[in-house]
Order: C-alpha cells, then structure tokens, then sequence
C-alpha cells in the first residue's frame, strides 16, 4: 500500500468518524432553541425537562466532535503538506475565521449551557443556547466555504511553477461565495437538522413504543417531527439546487454520480442500477429524460457523459454512483416516513401503530447514512482532483512522510474510534434507558425566577 | 480594510506568540489539573471537584490552540506544512493524547463504576501528561532549529526530534503545567483538599525554578543563534529578566500565602518564557542552523498581503468578542467549586 493510498484512507476514516457527531450537535443545536424557547413562552414544564435531556445528550456529542474534529486540523498539515501549501493562502482564512468566530462564540457559551442552569437567569441562558448553536452553524459556514472552494475555485490567482506554485487570494467574498458555496452550505445543514431533527424523534418514539414517560415521548415526537419535516423537505429542495450547480460547474461528477457514459439529450435518470466501468455502461431502472429535466429544465438539454471527459480526469464511476443513489434513497424514505407520521399524528392514531414508532425509532439513522454517503459521493466524485482542476489529489501529500508511518498513525485512529464509538453508544443508550429526570420538572436556582415552580 | 505600510508579517508574528501564549496559559492549568488529579484526590467527590474546577472553561482553553494552528495555516502556511508534516509521528501522539483527555473529562462522571471512572481517571491524567510533554517537545525543536532540505522540506527523523535539549524543554514544560495547575486549583477548592493542593505546589515550586536556571544554562551553551540575538538587543534581554523576576515571585507568594498573586506570577512566568521564546526565534519561525538560508522565516513562508490583511480585519473584529465572552464565561464561574447535578 502506497502514501497516496494509506493519506487517503486516513482522511476518509477521520472525516467520516468525525462527521458523524457534528450534524447532531447543530441539529440538536436548533431544537435546544426551539424547545427552551417553548419553556420561555408557555411555562410548560415537560418543555423545561426536554432542555435538560437534551442539553446532556447535546454535550456528549460536542465533546465527541471536538475531540475527532481536532484531528482534520491537524492532518491537512501532516499529510497533505503540498496541499497546505497550495491552498494556505485561500483556505487559511476561512479557518482562522472557524476557529475566531465558531469555536471561540461555542465553547465559551457551551459552560453556560451545561453548567449554568442554577447561575444565571432564564433570559441569559437562553441567549447563551442560542450562542451555542450559532456557533455550531458558523463552524458550517467556514468548512463548507473552504471545502466548496475545492469544488468550485473563484476569487484567487495562481503564482509560481511547478513545485512551488501556490493559490493567491484576489477577491475574498468571490472565495466566500464561490459558484456551489451557498447550495452546499444549504444543503449540509438541511441534512444536519435532519440528524438532530430524527434522533429526538427516535427517541421519543422509543419511550411511545416501550409505554415509558408519555408525555415526554410524545412532546419529543411533535417537536422532532415538525423540525424533520421542514428540514427534509428543504433538504430535497437545497439537493435539487446542488445537482444543478454541479452539472453546470463539476460535470464529470454529475455524470458519476448517474452513471451517464454518452453526452446527449434525454439524459435518464437511474432510480437504482450497476455501473459497468469495464464496457463503459450503465444498467438499471432509468426515467428517460429525467436528467436532463432536473438539472437545465428542458429534456432536450445536453448532459455531458464520461466519454467526453478526458480518463485520467474521471472519478471512480460506480462507487459514486451507488453512493449518491443511496444517499436519495434514503432521504426520500424520509420523506416518506415524515408524511406517514404527519398524517397518523393529525388522525390522532400515531400511538396505535407500533409499526410506525418502529419505523421512527429507527429513522435516526436515516440521516446518518444519508449524509455519509451524500459527502463520500461528493468527495470521491471530485477525484483525481483536491483542488477542481488545479491540483491532482495524488501532487497534494507531504514528501516527507512514509508510508510505515500512516499505517501507523491508520491502525492508533482505528482503535481509538472503535473505543470512542462504543462509549457513545453505551453513554447515550444508558442515558435514554435512564429517561428525562423527574426532577427536571422543576425548575431550579436563578432560573426558577418567575415561574410557579420557583415558589417552593 | 486597508492597513497602509503596517508590516503584517511581523502582526501575525505577534499575534500568532499571543495566541499560543493564551494557549499555554489558559489550557497549562489545564494540563496541570490533569496530570495532578490521580495524586492529589483521595476520593471520588474530590477528583470530581478537581474536575469541576476546570469543567466549565477547559474546552475554550483548548480553542486557543485550535486557533492557533488555523492562524498558522492561515499565516504562514509553508511553515505549518513543513512543521506537521516533519512531526508526523510526533503530532499524532499529540492528538491521541488531546482525544483521551477531552473523551475522559467528559464521559467518567456519566456512569458509577469505579472500574469505569478509574480507566478515565488515568487516561485523563496521561492524556495530559503526554500533551504536555510534546507541546514542550515541540518547543524545544523550533527554539534549536530543525534540519531542512533544500525545498524547506523537514530533513530530520522522529528520533532526532527526541534530543537532550527538547526532552528537557519537555519536562520543563510538565513541571510548570503540573505547578499552574496546582496553584489555580488552590484557588478553587477549600478545605482540607485545598491544604493538600497547597502542599503539592512547594515542591514542584522549587523543581519549575531549578529546570528553569538548568534549561537557561542550557539554552546559554548550547542554542548559539539565540544568544546572539539577545547579546544583539538589550531590550531583549530586559523582557528575559522580567520574566525571570516573575518566576522568581511564584515561590516568594506561595510560601507568604498569596495564592492569587503566586497564579498571577505563574501566568506572567509563562508569558515571559513565550516572549523570550517568540524574540528569540523572530523573524525566523523554523530556524536551519546548518544552512541558514533554507530557513523559513515570516517573509519567505507567509500568505500574501491581501490575506494576511483580511486575516487582520478578521481578528480585529473577532478577538475583542473572544476576550469579552471568556471574560464573562470566567466571572460566571467564580469562587469555590461547588458540586451540583449538572456537574461533571
């Protein structure tokens, strides 16, 4: 196995361990506002005991984000230093505004969010949640702004030839707002408050099915289920938005991701199939003119295939495919479960089906594929490239590092994530067995102020 | 916005020492509670304490470092490649040690088993240990300078990064932490825990101040480039004795029991070794003792100039809200800690 290879697998690995907790904390961000907002107004107690709930489960994941995310920080140094190199002028600034504006306004509000309960008054710890998940969402923004720079490069210069040749910055907003900035960024955090959206619903379901803590469970239902409707909708809408976009902008990726060989009118769009990379075919169940429909609106419009995109700048074909393919699938089975929900939640009947709460209770992890494999597809359908055009992935490594030692450093993140993603499972499994403190429902310390349980 | 004939390189020199300097600071009590915890508490209410006591602001602390390394990306990223790529194996222990300690802080609390609380108490304690070690480590090689190829690439090995001098740095750099520490959580706990925080910080008082005059010594005889910049600049050398004076302080305080102006003194101990450290190196940032031309300096390595000024703009903006809200976060959690069902 080769440095290219093992880099590659290593920032695969990393990335997508890491991605599996930011997208809960700024989903479950949205609903830590949402639902102390619904303690402010109405007093509700059972909304005061949801803020507690979640806002442990909200910390578990953070912690868990931070520590993995630290890694990504690192590496781009460690093992792509031609990378760093290159992009440094661009992409550092992005960075340095994640971690001035993001991580700085997010963990100073987290110790006031976790620990400040019983220190300072409802409006300040509410203002302090809504801190918190600004800054969640900021560190979206940032990320987002570098990794679409990558897709789509706009606003900089390139100086100098060959090995020292670098990336300049000529106009930062045109860096900020490049050509798919704004889709993607739209699009990532739909799929984020999907995540948060669907796990409170998942849980909330479980205490239905299991007969425990109705109340409780049917709040988390509600609320969940309102955010998972709007966001997945706003989800299929920011994805619709982005498949435009990158057939303008990336079009070999577009023609991986449907498989499309031959550039031509009537582009079908493949429901399910098998991409041949061998004989250059693509077999499955197609919508003739589908393609061309959904991506320039007009079914006579030309879709560029593989064929005519030179083979050295080809991405793997079928992996993305199947990739991007699962990630819609399952977005729309979402969609489908959100309807039925909404539906048997308006009928009044939503705790009669128990093949329904099974359903939610598993829909957490509906948005946990589908954002996997939404960014695999993504990322694998940039390739050979790091940068679009400008720096091939396999110019991009540090010199000076062996293989030997990305092995290494492979096999130490292997253990540690296992570890890691046990303890998460057996944390946050303990804390939904233990359910929402009975004593949550009444408020204490500087909160209490004007309520009516702050009496006692 | 438009900074006129201001030398931004030498800015972000600056601002990149007072970022790391934060770091060393704010997170160094950090460590040190972390590396002392095992020793000091004799149960589970008062490691939980000592938890407690750095539980609400650790996780910003640690941000100074994030930002830190985003700001060299940002600023010079030539040296940023060149430094994580050359201590690659050196940097993934780092991390393994940073994931350990902020896993740790977070999960031992959550369950009640002494088995449990036991594996993350220890992982917490090396954890911080380890982070302590090779920030110091670290140190130590950019202050003696690192071999480099012709390209600026790092031409040294991982064990070549574990000489005498960098060790030494290293210890130097647990032992302050491990005294920070002990003096900041003297200012947090009460009673009979606090005695026996307060004792600890006696001996690891004298150890900080006999490492400190042996690694001066050392640094004297053995780090030539960074006398002459000293012998060169008298006003360097005024910084150097301020420091000095700092130090010399922390003990004076902790034996007349003024354990606030001894955390004060320890904080400005460090400020004063990242002065000398950051003057020292100035306006190199990877020093090729060999052949000094290859080095990376803050001219040869930087962004270009719109970069650097937006960069600017940003921090500008930025590090006044951050200096506020960790003010504030910092004053919310005055005083004594005090256990409580949202505690760690």
């Amino acid at each position: 196995m080769d440095v290219l290879f093992l880099s590659r697998l290593q920032f695969a690995l990393t990335t997508a361990f890491h991605y599996l907790y930011p997208p809960l904390s700024i989903g479950l961000g949205l609903l830590l506002i949402v639902v102390e907002a619904l303690w402010l107004r109405t007093k509700n107690p059972v909304y005061h005991q949801m803020a507690r709930f979640w806002t442990k489960v909200f910390a578990l994941t953070f912690a868990l984000g931070v520590a993995t995310g630290l890694v990504l920080e690192f590496e781009f140094g460690t093992n792509w230093a031609t990378y760093s190199r290159y992009v440094g002028d661009v992409f550092g600034s992005a960075l340095a505004a994640e971690g001035i504006f993001a991580f700085f306004l997010e963990s100073g509000f987290l110790a006031v969010l976790l620990f400040g309960w019983d220190k300072v008054g409802p409006g300040l710890h509410f203002f302090a949640t809504c801190m918190v998940a600004l800054g969640a969402h900021f560190s979206a923004v940032w990320i987002i702004v570098a990794n679409s720079w990558m897709q789509t490069p706009a606003g900089f210069k390139i100086v100098g030839e060959g090995l020292s040749a670098r990336a300049e910055i000529t106009d930062f907003w045109a860096m900020v707002f490049n050509p798919s900035s704004v889709d993607r960024l739209t699009h990532t955090l739909s799929g984020c408050w999907q995540a948060g959206a669907w796990l409170m619903v998942s849980v909330g379901a479980y205490y239905l099915l299991k007969k425990r803590h109705r109340d409780f469970g049917l709040a988390c239902v509600k609320i969940g289920l309102a955010v998972a409707v709007v966001s997945t909708l706003f989800t299929a809408y920011t994805g619709h938005h982005s498949a435009i976009g990158v057939a303008k902008n990336q079009p070999a990726k577009l023609a991986a991701f449907e498989g499309l060989w031959d550039t031509q009118p009537k582009a079908p769009l493949y429901v399910a199939g098998w991409v041949d990379e061998k004989a250059q075919t693509t077999h499955g169940i197609a919508i003739p003119g589908a393609l061309s429909l959904l991506t320039h609106a007009n079914t006579a419009a030309p879709v560029t295939g593989l064929r005519d995109i030179p083979a050295d700048e080809r991405p793997p074909v079928h992996f993305t495919f199947q990739l991007y393919h699962l990630m819609i699938a399952v977005g729309g089975a979402l969609l489908a479960l959100a309807a039925w929900a909404v539906w048997a939640l308006w009928r009044g009947k939503l705790e009669d089906s128990r093949l329904l709460l099974g359903c939610l209770t598993l829909s957490v992890l509906g948005p946990q594929i589908a954002n996997q494999a939404g960014w695999w597809a993504a990322e694998v359908g940039r390739q050979p490239w790091i940068v679009y055009k400008l720096l091939r992935t396999s110019d991009a490594l540090s010199k000076v590092v062996q293989a030997n030692q990305v092995l290494a450093s492979i096999i130490m993140f292997s253990v540690i994530y296992v570890l890691l993603f046990g303890v998460f499972i057996f944390l946050l499994n303990h804390k939904i067995q233990h359910g929402p403190d009975e004593s949550d429902l009444v408020p204490t310390g500087k909160l209490a102020r004007g309520t009516k349980g702050g009496a006692l | 916005m438009n900074f006129g004939d201001l030398d931004l390189n030498t800015v972000w020199f600056i601002l990149l020492a007072v970022l790391l300097t934060g770091y060393a600071v704010l997170d160094g009590f950090d460590l040190g509670v972390g590396m002392l915890h095992l020793f000091v508490a004799k149960n589970d209410t008062d490691r939980r304490i000592l938890l407690n006591a750095i539980g609400p602001v650790w996780d910003g602390n640690e941000v100074w470092l994030v930002t830190g390394g985003g700001a060299l990306f940002a600023a010079f990223p030539l040296v940023y490649a060149t430094v994580f790529s050359g201590f690659y194996l050196a940097l993934m222990a780092l991390l393994c040690a940073l994931i350990f300690r902020a896993v740790s802080i977070e999960v031992r609390s959550k369950h009640d088993s002494p088995a449990w609380r036991k594996f993350w108490d220890v992982c917490f304690a090396l954890g911080s240990f380890v982070a302590a070690l090779l920030l110091g480590v670290a140190i130590g090689n950019v202050a003696r300078g690192l071999p480099l190829d012709a390209h600026g690439e790092f031409a040294g090995t991982f064990l070549g990064l574990l000489n005498p001098y960098s060790l030494g740095i290293g210890l130097l750099a647990v032992v302050l932490f491990a005294m920070h520490g002990a003096l900041y959580l003297v200012l947090k706990t009460e009673g009979e825990l606090q005695a026996r925080v307060e004792r600890w910080s006696h001996p690891l008082a004298i150890a900080f101040t006999l490492l400190y005059a042996a690694m001066t010594l050392a640094t004297l005889f053995h780090i030539p480039h960074l006398n002459a910049v000293f012998l060169a600049n008298h006003n360097y050398l005024l910084v150097f004795f301020l420091g000095a004076l700092a130090i010399g302080a922390i003990r004076v305080m902790i034996r007349r029991k003024k354990p606030l102006a001894a955390f004060i003194a320890s904080s400005l101990g460090i400020v004063g070794l990242m002065a000398v450290f950051s003057l020292g190196a100035y306006p190199h940032l990877v020093y090729c003792p060999e052949f000094p031309e290859r080095s990376l300096t803050i001219f040869n390595a930087a962004s270009s100039r719109p970069t650097l000024s937006i960069m600017l703009t940003i921090a500008l903006i930025g590090m006044p809200l951050v200096i506020a809200y960790t003010a504030g976060i910092y004053w919310v959690f005055r005083g004594k800690v005090k256990l409580t069902k949202t505690s760690y």
